[in-house]
Order: structure tokens, then C-alpha cells, then sequence
């Protein structure tokens, strides 16, 4: 069963071939048995999970089941769940036991999934490895062969991991600079990172509040588009949750592709890209010509600013996100503080790691007087010309495809002795989320043994079309279905 | 040297609206530490704000109410410090783009002179929690009640010139907002909260001196003793040929001292930018017409209509205008009394006065406007004097009769005003006192004519039991002495 | 770009991070890489754009004022590191 995917699963379920209790019980004993090697879970909360599983076969047995009645899944412990601990990776929040739940962890809970515990991240979705943990970091399924562990991607790292390992059906995720597509890639699943605003930020901790945006991970782009019903939609609590209607997005996953007019990136097939890696691409895409698609080669000027940009306005904004972890009112307070400001400097030294502290000072810094021109408002003007890009792009296009990493799964502790090295494993997704378009990652191959993803990126709230390109591709690929040994 | 005093105010004002101006936690005052602070005000994970429609309409009414621009595109701003009160590490404000553009307010000088003090601009923002300090030891305790609640910020231009101005611009300010009903006016509760920003420089120099702010001035007295404080102290290190240092300054009104909040200032860097969890706050015509409709008529409009209606001199009409209160009562008084002046004369003098004396507000007076202008009828038609008005008045305020008639009847205050009785009582009381009649007619002098006619006034009121109208007798006098 | 020592320093003030002196060396290097990584910002041509603080071209939705809120102190500070009296505690701030 747990190489099923949501949807095979749901079918299992409705046809009464298998209980909730019985499913929810093979996945917990699959983390049990299997997830020392992969760190992928921070929390496992196997008691609620089989009281929402025994719940969840009454309603079905009531008649009132829907697709995610009883089926099993985890969250990234960055969505708030009321009663569960959600801690962020960080030390700050290891013993946070939210009051309330994220109006993403609600709607799972009211369509009556299963959550079987939080999945590890890198400390507050800072980071591109998942080495930046408190609790650790995460090893990657694939590329264990040679005894070398490697990283899973960052910051969505455990969910992606627990996935490509058949610890889980499906995870939620959040992507800021490229967290769900980078992870999605490195583990060979697919992963979706909606339209900034599709999917409500309330009771997801903060990294970036203009840039973050929560998610799905599964095995399969059908997967993704039943995680994305549950979770799209506005809510009344994020006034940045866009007020737009939500489709069904499967109804739309077998529309043909012929026709879809697809764009090339130029600069994201540049020399920082491998040989090796530019050819999986490039196959991928030629799998959506003989699809019928329509390929062509398309601009955007602005693409190597991003990464400058978006290391101003993220660590800007996560400068004064975290501003509230102060050891008051919730979370990690230092032992014995000598006055106020003592209680605060060592609240934050000690409950913050390296990274976290290193970008609440950059963020700092760029906001700080004499400097706010030259970098904030710099990069705000900059974060507008890459938008202007992408806009022009989607004038001829319907779809652009890229690389998703210029890179696949490294071996852990390779680029963590220079912050920059790992800011550039950004290089092809971060201007995405500058803009706020959706992108999805898309399994397409090995480089090494090792897998890599097809980048899809759309136009502003055109999630279904991803999501039909990305299911069509794998109606005629198997790299998703691939196994780690 | 004389010097020019410059002040310019920054207002706090507490918008009386139900709940935050981003949670929808209440804004009721006195309710237990922290139970009115939900996951928004105490900045939980994960948590967001979303504005209240409110306090949107209600910085608007302020901005129409004062002449003002307003800001068709508002956006909220962070400005990030530390401090245990402030539970997000940023307070929610409006830096470049304020919901309350340019306007003014003219006050009303003692002098009767009239000065136009100019807005600079209002914005929006959150008010901060309360910090106690005692009672735990070593330790303070931080209640984020009032975390969250709405208020505006008021920024006048430097245009006020002395601790008069301020205080009257202050106090009209404060008559502007409680009539608005945007603010509940309860100044002992920090409603109204002022800052005051002062500065001196050598009389007729165009050049601004260095300021300083003195903050969290909460009543008018301590506003006026602080700003005299404070330009004592600037002057006697200017002519000591001392610097003025840019400060933020705390005023001790009971010691009548101020220090230096070093504190505050030390790395004051407040690293604003536009707040991303919120978006431009667009205001559109339709908005601005609802906030126009519940505009209340403003002090200035209903002084200039009392003159108007009521025939009132200035000073009264702004005395019975500037308190929507005691407006209210005043117009019942005039309405049921027939006579407008004599009902103004009448509330701003007996009602005040016993109102002051009994520390007694309009709304908890022991009397309504309706009774005190039965009475005010009485006197207006002559049925009762003056002096009998205040025994009824005495009546009414004590609670032993409702109606002015009934006391009047109760207590035989009629006047007698038949003039043919009183005439009789006049020839009776003359032929008593030839001399003095005699007495009178030789004098040339009115002016001791007027005196020797008060002699007769005396055993007319006698003979008449009190009750003879005195202006009739007066006139009646008058006629028979003067033949 | 460089960032000075006591830049770093200043900014770990504002952010309240304590720093030990021997991090700060690491920092130096690491905080100027970044800053050299955003300084090709400056090579950009920006006249005449506007900065964008947002991706949607969306405006504020606002709530009705009415209280939705109700007291649930007890569960809010089971989770505090210290209160009394339903107060926050911290060490004694004087002003």
C-alpha cells in the first residue's frame, strides 16, 4: 500500500479494501522502522493520528466520506497545529504547543485526513539543505549507495524526504526562495508552490511575508492537484489571500497539451548548469513536443538579479518577522537573564542558529539608516523589473520550463562553510516567488543516479494548466514512479 | 534676550471603536490582565493582522472634521523596536502614506483673537500593552490589553506659540473627538495622550531652534506645567550659552520636574518599511460619504448657529457649543423657556455652578433641560422674580417637585403683577412718607435720585408680601414721583 | 563590499543577538559575502521604477468591527516562560 499514491489510495479506501486505521497503521510502522535513517520527522503523533483514523472509518462508514477521508499525510512543521508542537526547526519553538491550528492544518483536518506528525525543515524555511535543523539534518533517500549521506533540499527537506521514502502519501510544504520545487527535485517527487496569495499564510510561521507561500508534495502531479483543492482558497484571517475562485484542479489534468505554447528561458540554461543536467532538461522537453507543444526560446533580462534582490527583501522581512521571538510571551527563554536587555540578547543567541541569525542581520542591516535606498528600496525596484518579465514572458507563452537546482542532491556538509555557495542552489527559482507566479517540480530523469526536476512555471493563478502539463508528462514518463534503493 | 516660543503637538487618541484595530479582540477598558488579547495582539506564530473597517471610518470623520486631505491610498509600515509591551517587536503605523492628509483647526483665545493651527497629517496605528512595575519582585509585569487598540496619531505644524495656545488647542481637540464620538474623551484613562515638542529661538529669527519632545502628557494642567517647565529650562541654558540637546524628556507633573529618556534614545534606528502582511488601504467616494454621514454637528457649526438662532453673544454660544452635552440641554432649556438668553443665562450661570460645586456631569444633572426651562418660562412671563427663580431652581435640584408651577404655587412665589393692585399698595406707601417724596422731588441729580428710590422699594415689597413684581412697581413709582 | 566590525555589531544591538567576540571574525566574512552577492543591485538601471512590495495588485479587504475574539488566557500562557496574576513576567525594565 505505502507505494500507492492519494489518489490509488483514496480509491482503496472507498472501495472498503482497506480501513483508515489499518493504512494509518502501516505508515507509522514504516516511519518507526525507517525514518532513523532519514531524520525526516521532527514530531510523529501516532495516538492522535490512529483516533483521527478510526474517526475517519466511521464517517465513511456513516456515508459521509470525501477523497481525503482517512488517508494519511504529514505536515511541514511550519504550519501551527493546535494541541501539537511546531517548532520550525529551531530551538526557539522546541517546546511550542500552538493553541490553534493554521487555516491550511484546519482545512486537512475538515476534510479528514490523517496527519501523522510534523516533517523536518531547516530552521524557519532558512536554507536550501535542510542542514540548518535544530533537530538535526535530513538525509536524502537517494544516494546512500556509496555510504555518502546526502541532502534532501531545503528548506521543505523532511517532507520531501519522508515522500521519495514511502514514509507518506503526500506532505504539505512552503516555498520563500524555491523550498518546495529545490526539495521536490532533489528527492525526485513532485511538488507544486502555488501563486502568491492561492493558499492562506495564517498559522504558517513567517519567514518572508511577501515571498512565502505554502504548498504541496506528492509522487504524482494528480496528487498535488487533490492536496491543492483542500488547501487553495482566500480566508478572512490573511488579508494577502488572494479572493479569486477555486477550480477543481483535477477536473482539468487530462485536457490535451497540443498547442501549449512552452518558453525556454534563456538564462536558465547558462553555463552555471551542468551538460549533464541540461540534457535531462532538454529531453523532458522534448517529451511535451511530442505531447503537441509549441517550444520556444524566450527572455528574461532581469534573471541574475534575483538572487540579489531576493537576499535583501527575505532577510529584510525576516528581520522583523522574528522580532517576536523574544522569550516573553511563548518559546525559548535563556536560563537566569540578568536584566531586560540581557534576557533578550541571550534569548536570541541561544534560541537562533547560525543561519537564522546571520540573515535577521543582513535584514537588519539593508533596513538600518543610510542604507535603505541603496538596498531595500534598490531591490524593490528590482523585484518589479523581474515581475515586468515575467508578465512580457506570458504574452507569447503559456508556460516557461527550466531547470529546477543547477545542481542534484550534494553530499551533506559540501556547501555549508560559505552561506553564498548555497544561496545560488537558488539560482533557477527564486525569481518565481519575486514575482508570485506558481511553479511546479516535475521528476525527469538521473544525472548520477541521482534524480533531477523539470521546472514548469506559470502565469499568475494558472495552477490548473501546471498541474495538466505536469500530469500529461507523466502519463509518459516513469520517473516518478522510480524507487530509491 | 526675549525669545519666540514654537511648539508643535503629536496627539494619541484612542479610537472608541469595539475591537482592535487588527484582531477582533474587545477594546473594553478594566477587563482582567490579558483577557482581552487573543493570538493576533499577543503575536503568536503564524498569526496576521486584518483592519478594522472602523477605525478606518473613523480617522476619516476626524480628517473631514478638520478640513483635512485624506489619503485615498494609506499603507502601514512597521517600525521595529524591542520593548516587552510591544509583543511583535514592530508597531503597525502609517509612515509616508497617512490615512489623514494636510488640515487645521482654529482655536478661540482668552483675547477673543482666533488662531488657525495647522494638521500636518493623522495616521493610523496600534496602541502598545502596559507595563507594571510593582508589586512583583525584581520583575515587571506586561498586560497587552491594550495592545492592539486603534488609535490616531495628530501632527500639528510648529504653530503654537505659548502654553496658552497649546492647552487650547489641546482642549478643543479633545471637544472635537469626543463629539465626533470617535473617542470617549477619558483623559484620566490615557483616551487622549499628548506629546509636546518644543523649541526656542531668539525673538524674530526665521531659524528653529533644537527641540525637545515631552512625552505622555495626560491632562491639560500637566500639558500647560510641563510646557512652562520646559521653556524655563531651554531658556536658562540658552542664556547660560548652553546647547540645547535633541531628546526625548519625561514629565513628573506631581514633582514638577522632567528628565532625560536616554533610554529611548540610545540606537534609535526604527529600520521602517512597508508592513507585507498588509495591503494598501484604498479609500473610495462611497467610503468617505458613510464616514460623512455620521458626522455629528461640530462645536464650530453649532456656535455659529446658537449666534445665529439664539441671538447669543460669542463667548456664550462657545461656552454652551464646545460640549455637545450641554448643548443638548441648553436647547431643551431654550425650547420649553421662551426666552434664549435668559435660558443661556441660566444654564451657563445656576446649572453650571451647581453642577461644578457637585462635581455633577450634564448627563447625571439632577434636573433637565425641560424643567429648568419651565422655570426659566415663568421668569421670562413674570410670574415669578428672580430671587423667588432660585428657591424654584432649589426645588428642582433637590428632587422635592418636578414642575417649576407646582413649586411656585407651593410656595406662594407668584408675583403679583396686576397693576391696579400694585398701584394701590404705591399710593398707600407714598402717603406714609411725605418727607421722602419731598425729598426726591428737590433732588436734581438722577443718580441719587435712582438711590432714594430704592428707599421706597423696601416697604413696597412689604406691603406686598414679597410677591409684587418689582419693575412694575418701579415703573408705577416712577409716574407718580415724576407726575 | 565589506561590513565593519562595528556595523556588525551596531546591527546585532538593533536585532538584540548577543554576539561573542569570536564569532564575529566569521561573520565579518560571511555578512561581506552576502553583501557582495547584493550589491550587484546597484548595476541595475531603476529610473523611473517603481518598487514593488507586493506581487498582487490587490488592496486591503477590512473587517467589520465586531468582537470574535474570547478570552482564552489560560491556554495562551500555559505556553509562557513566566507570569503571575495572569501578568507577563520579565526582568524589571526601567526607563
Amino acid at each position: 500500500m505505502h507505494n500507492k499514491s492519494v489518489a490509488e489510495l483514496a480509491r482503496e479506501l472507498e472501495s472498503g479494501k482497506i480501513s483508515s486505521v489499518e493504512l494509518t497503521r502501516e505508515f507509522l510502522d514504516r516511519i518507526k522502522a525507517e525514518d532513523s535513517q532519514y531524520n525526516s520527522f521532527i514530531t510523529v503523533t501516532e495516538d492522535q493520528a490512529m483516533a483521527d483514523a478510526k474517526a475517519a472509518d466511521e464517517q465513511r462508514a456513516a456515508g459521509k466520506a470525501g477523497v481525503w477521508t482517512g488517508v494519511p499525510f504529514a505536515h511541514k512543521d511550519i504550519f501551527c497545529t493546535n494541541g501539537i508542537a511546531t517548532t520550525c526547526g529551531s530551538r526557539m519553538l522546541a517546546n511550542f504547543v500552538p493553541p490553534y491550528d493554521a487555516t491550511v492544518t484546519a482545512n486537512f483536518r475538515a476534510a479528514g485526513a490523517v496527519c501523522l506528525g510534523k516533517t523536518n525543515m531547516d530552521e524557519f524555511a532558512m536554507g536550501s539543505s535542510n542542514e540548518s535543523s535544530y533537530f538535526g539534518p535530513v538525509t536524502n533517500p537517494w544516494g546512500r549507495s556509496n555510504g555518502e549521506k546526502r541532502v534532501p533540499g531545503g528548506s521543505s527537506g523532511g517532507s520531501a524526504a519522508a515522500i521519495a521514502a514511502r514514509l507518506i502519501p503526500a506532505a504539505t510544504a512552503t516555498d520563500t526562495g524555491g523550498s518546495i520545487r529545490q526539495p521536490a527535485a532533489l528527492c525526485g517527487i513532485t511538488g507544486l508552490k502555488p501563486t502568491y496569495g492561492r493558499v492562506s499564510r495564517f498559522g504558517m510561521i513567517a519567514f518572508a511575508s511577501s515571498l512565502d507561500q505554502g504548498g504541496t508534495m506528492a509522487r504524482t502531479a494528480e496528487d498535488n492537484a487533490l492536496m491543492l483543492n483542500v488547501m487553495a482558497g482566500v480566508d478572512p484571517q490573511d488579508s494577502t489571500s488572494a479572493d479569486r475562485s477555486v477550480p477543481d484542479y483535477t477536473a482539468t489534468l487530462n485536457e490535451p497539451l497540443k498547442g501549449l505554447r512552452v518558453g525556454l528561458p534563456k538564462e536558465y540554461f547558462s553555463d552555471q548548469l551542468s551538460p549533464a543536467m541540461e540534457q535531462q532538461v532538454r529531453n523532458a522537453v522534448k517529451e511535451y513536443e511530442k505531447l503537441g507543444a509549441i517550444v520556444k526560446e524566450v527572455s528574461l533580462p532581469h534573471a541574475n538579479l534575483a538572487i540579489a534582490a531576493y537576499y535583501v527583501i527575505a532577510p529584510a522581512e525576516a528581520s522583523a518577522n522574528l522580532s517576536r521571538f523574544d522569550g516573553v510571551r511563548y518559546g525559548y527563554r535563556c536560563e537566569n537573564p540578568q536584566d531586560l536587555n540581557d534576557m533578550y540578547t541571550r534569548t536570541r543567541a541561544e534560541g537562533f542558529g547560525g543561519e537564522v541569525k546571520r540573515r535577521i542581520l543582513v535584514g537588519t542591516y539593508a533596513l538600518s539608516a543610510g542604507y535603505f535606498d541603496a538596498y531595500y528600496l534598490k531591490a524593490q525596484k528590482v523585484r518589479r523589473l523581474i515581475q515586468q518579465d515575467f508578465i512580457n514572458a506570458f504574452k507569447d507563452v503559456d508556460v516557461l520550463m527550466s531547470p529546477v537546482s543547477p545542481s542534484p542532491a550534494f553530499v551533506q556538509g559540501e556547501k555549508t562553510s560559505d552561506p553564498v555557495t548555497m544561496y545560488l542552489e537558488d539560482i533557477f527559482t527564486i525569481a518565481v516567488n519575486l514575482a508570485g507566479v506558481p511553479a511546479m517540480s516535475v521528476p525527469a530523469g538521473f544525472v548520477d543516479g541521482l534524480p533531477i526536476g523539470l521546472q514548469i512555471i506559470g502565469n499568475y493563478f494558472d495552477e490548473a494548466r501546471l498541474l495538466n502539463a505536469a500530469h500529461q508528462f507523466q502519463q509518459v514518463t516513469d520517473w516518478h514512479q522510480k524507487l530509491p534503493q | 534676550m526675549q525669545w519666540d516660543i514654537v511648539i508643535g503637538l503629536e496627539i494619541h487618541v484612542q479610537l472608541a471603536t469595539k475591537t482592535k484595530i487588527f484582531s477582533g479582540s474587545s477594546t473594553a477598558f478594566g477587563a482582567e490582565p490579558n483577557t482581552q488579547a487573543s493570538a493576533v495582539d499577543l503575536a503568536m506564530p503564524g498569526t496576521l493582522p486584518v483592519p478594522n473597517e472602523q477605525a478606518f471610518r473613523y480617522a476619516v470623520m476626524f480628517g473631514l472634521a478638520v478640513n483635512a486631505d485624506i489619503g485615498r491610498r494609506s499603507v502601514f509600515d512597521r517600525k521595529n523596536y524591542f520593548y516587552p509591551d510591544s509583543p511583535k517587536g514592530y508597531q503597525t503605523t502609517q509612515l509616508d502614506h497617512p490615512i489623514v492628509g494636510p488640515g487645521f483647526v482654529d482655536i478661540d483665545l482668552a483675547d477673543g483673537s482666533r488662531k488657525r493651527v495647522r494638521i500636518h497629517h493623522a495616521h493610523l496605528e496600534e496602541d502598545a500593552g502596559k507595563s507594571l512595575h510593582e508589586d512583583f519582585e525584581g520583575m515587571t509585569g506586561i498586560d497587552l490589553n491594550r495592545a492592539g487598540t486603534p488609535l490616531i496619531e495628530i501632527v500639528t505644524e510648529p504653530d503654537l506659540n505659548n502654553a496658552e495656545e497649546a492647552v487650547a488647542f489641546a482642549k478643543k481637540l479633545h471637544s472635537l473627538v469626543s463629539s465626533l464620538g470617535i473617542c470617549d474623551g477619558d483623559m484620566s484613562q490615557g483616551s487622549l495622550r499628548f506629546d509636546v515638542n518644543i523649541s526656542l529661538k531668539p525673538k524674530g529669527s526665521d531659524t528653529l531652534g533644537t527641540r525637545t519632545e515631552t512625552k505622555n502628557l495626560n491632562s491639560f494642567r500637566f500639558m500647560e506645567q510641563a510646557i512652562a517647565h520646559e521653556v524655563d529650562r531651554q531658556m536658562d541654558i540658552l542664556e547660560d550659552g548652553g546647547r540645547i540637546v535633541q531628546e526625548t524628556r519625561l514629565y513628573n507633573g506631581d514633582r514638577d520636574e522632567s528628565r532625560s529618556m536616554r533610554s529611548k534614545e540610545e540606537a534609535n534606528d526604527y529600520r521602517y518599511f512597508p508592513c507585507p502582511d498588509l495591503l494598501p488601504v484604498v479609500i473610495d467616494d462611497a467610503f468617505i460619504q458613510s464616514a460623512r454621514d455620521l458626522l455629528p454637528e461640530l462645536p464650530e457649526a453649532r456656535k455659529e448657529r446658537f449666534k445665529e438662532q439664539y441671538g447669543l453673544n460669542e463667548y456664550d454660544a462657545r461656552l454652551l457649543s464646545d460640549d455637545a452635552g450641554l448643548a443638548a440641554f441648553f436647547e431643551e432649556t431654550a425650547k420649553h423657556g421662551k426666552d434664549a438668553k435668559l435660558a443661556a443665562n441660566w444654564v451657563l450661570g445656576e446649572f453650571t455652578a451647581r453642577m461644578n460645586a457637585e462635581d455633577k456631569t450634564v448627563a447625571r444633572a439632577p434636573i433637565t433641560g425641560v424643567q429648568l426651562g419651565q422655570l426659566v418660562a415663568r421668569i421670562a412671563d413674570n410670574t415669578v422674580s428672580s430671587s423667588g427663580a432660585k428657591k424654584v431652581f432649589d426645588a428642582l435640584w433637590s428632587g422635592k417637585s418636578t414642575h417649576a408651577d407646582d413649586v411656585i404655587e407651593a410656595q406662594g412665589l407668584k408675583q403679583v403683577s396686576d397693576s391696579g393692585a400694585l398701584e394701590q399698595m404705591v399710593d398707600e406707601v407714598l402717603a406714609e412718607m411725605p418727607d421722602q417724596v419731598a425729598q426726591y422731588q428737590q433732588e436734581t441729580d438722577p443718580k441719587k435720585q435712582k438711590k432714594m428710590l430704592g428707599g421706597f422699594m423696601g416697604p413696597l415689597m412689604k406691603a406686598s408680601k414679597g410677591q409684587g413684581n418689582p419693575k412694575l412697581f418701579t415703573e408705577i413709582l416712577l409716574k407718580k414721583l415724576n407726575g | 563590499m565589506t561590513i565593519s566590525r562595528e556595523d556588525i555589531e551596531k546591527v546585532a544591538v538593533l536585532a538584540r543577538i548577543r554576539l561573542d567576540e569570536e564569532q564575529i571574525p566569521a561573520l565579518e566574512k560571511d555578512l561581506g559575502n552576502i553583501l557582495s552577492l547584493v550589491d550587484q543591485l546597484s548595476a541595475a538601471d531603476t529610473d523611473n521604477v517603481e518598487p514593488l512590495a507586493h506581487p498582487l495588485d490587490a488592496v486591503q479587504r477590512l473587517r467589520a468591527d465586531e468582537v470574535t475574539e474570547s478570552n482564552q488566557r489560560e491556554a495562551f500562557q500555559a505556553i509562557a516562560p513566566a507570569t503571575e496574576n495572569g501578568l507577563y513576567l520579565v526582568p524589571r525594565v526601567i526607563e
